[in-house]
């Protein structure tokens, strides 16, 4: 998909330069911007490494744990086909966890184990079950408490306050991951319901 | 709400010392933990240069041909509606298909409006409030072979427009214009 795109942005960046007359400045430009992102990666990295070692602290610590404490009634909530006590649950619960700290790498394999629980309660139907659908949304607009590549980022290009961020991040993120639960919610009820209909309890 | 924004950003500290006073208190190898999640940090640093210099490149080429201008007044009804500054359209639409290329575009606005901008921190909110729609719905339908993926699809992407929204308002509150 994104070799599309990127040939594309390029390729009508030449033709544009042409008509525009603006052929001289393109090559220089393309340039300065490659020097600019290796520049800017460098000075990004400290904070990167600085907050990846703290929640790596945090992780040990048994954070992970006692977000997971919180975050149960909202998985009963928002997966009512799905047993609370069961693997699917916790890995849900696992992966939630992983992606609030920001632990891509951490959260990928437990949504992984997640959905194949979800699909052995939906006896390998090649439909997804609303549970899936409904993590997989809510994976697509995960909340993560503490934006750490964007701060990174921002404290690299030298800000005032990188950390004022923070809480619009938490408030646009939250809203939009209720936004998403409730319209995949509403949504289930008009999309085409599986024929397997021996699926989920 | 700027208040609000300095007791949010004051409060890192007051995080930093839980975190290393709950792992004393757990006898965890603290400053070892934190080597192995930075060298983490590191390698995740690392893995997106490559496409971070190619988008940002892209970007730039884009801008400076020209390209980006009649781009922006084509869809310029569309992105005046929901009051979505020009320069951002590159990143709400990529954001979805591309996490490095969205840091990739961030980091070019950031570059260009400065790190202070009202434009670069909705950049930030807006990148950093979403997921990388296509690649989870790829990663996770496909470990299991699900082919029909009913609602989620429609669910996601209806998501992320409203991810857009909703942080040009919150951004609007907090950092006005």
């Amino acid at each position: 998909m994104l070799n599309y795109i990127w040939s594309f942005m390029i390729l009508i960046s030449i033709i544009f330069a042409m008509i525009n007359g603006r052929l001289d400045v393109l090559a220089t430009q393309a340039l300065d911007a490659s020097k600019d992102a290796v520049s800017m990666i460098i000075s990004l990295s400290g904070a990167m490494c600085f907050w990846s070692g703290m929640l790596k602290i945090a992780e040990q610590g048994g954070l992970t744990r006692a977000l997971a404490k919180f975050l149960k009634p909202l998985t009963r909530l928002l997966f009512p086909s799905v047993p609370s006590n069961s693997d699917a649950a916790g890995a849900i619960i696992s992966n939630m966890s992983a992606n609030m700290l920001g632990m891509g790498n951490a959260a990928t394999p437990f949504g992984i184990k997640a959905m194949q629980e979800l699909d052995i309660l939906n006896r390998h139907s090649p439909y997804a079950s609303d549970a899936m659908c409904m993590f997989v949304v809510i994976n697509t607009a995960s909340i993560q408490l503490i934006p750490t590549t964007m701060i990174a980022l921002l404290s690299g290009a030298g800000a005032n306050n990188p950390f004022d961020i923070i809480l619009p991040t938490l408030i646009s993120s939250f809203t939009s991951l209720i936004f998403g639960a409730l319209l995949c919610s509403a949504l289930s009820h008009t999309s085409k319901s599986p024929p397997l209909k021996r699926g989920v309890k | 709400m700027k208040t609000l924004a300095f007791i949010c950003s004051s409060s890192i500290p007051v995080i930093i010392f839980i975190i290393i006073a709950l792992g004393l208190i757990k006898k965890i190898a603290v400053f070892d933990a934190f080597c192995i999640g930075a060298k983490e940090g590191l390698k995740t640093s690392v893995s997106i240069i490559t496409p971070i210099i190619g988008l940002m490149s892209g970007i730039a080429m884009l801008r400076a041909s020209g390209a980006l201008d009649a781009l922006t007044y084509l869809i310029a009804p569309l992105t005046r509606l929901i009051g979505l500054n020009e320069n951002l359209l590159p990143l709400a639409l990529l954001r979805p298909i591309s996490g490095s290329g969205s840091i990739g575009i961030v980091t070019e606005l950031v570059n260009h409006f400065g790190a202070d901008s009202a434009l670069s921190k909705t950049a930030c909110v807006m990148a950093g409030s979403t997921e990388t729609t296509f690649y989870t719905l790829a990663v996770y339908f496909g470990a299991v072979g699900i082919k029909k993926t009913r609602h989620s699809v429609t669910a996601a992407l209806l998501t992320d427009v409203a991810s857009v929204v909703i942080s040009l308002i919150v951004c609007n509150i907090f950092f006005g214009r």
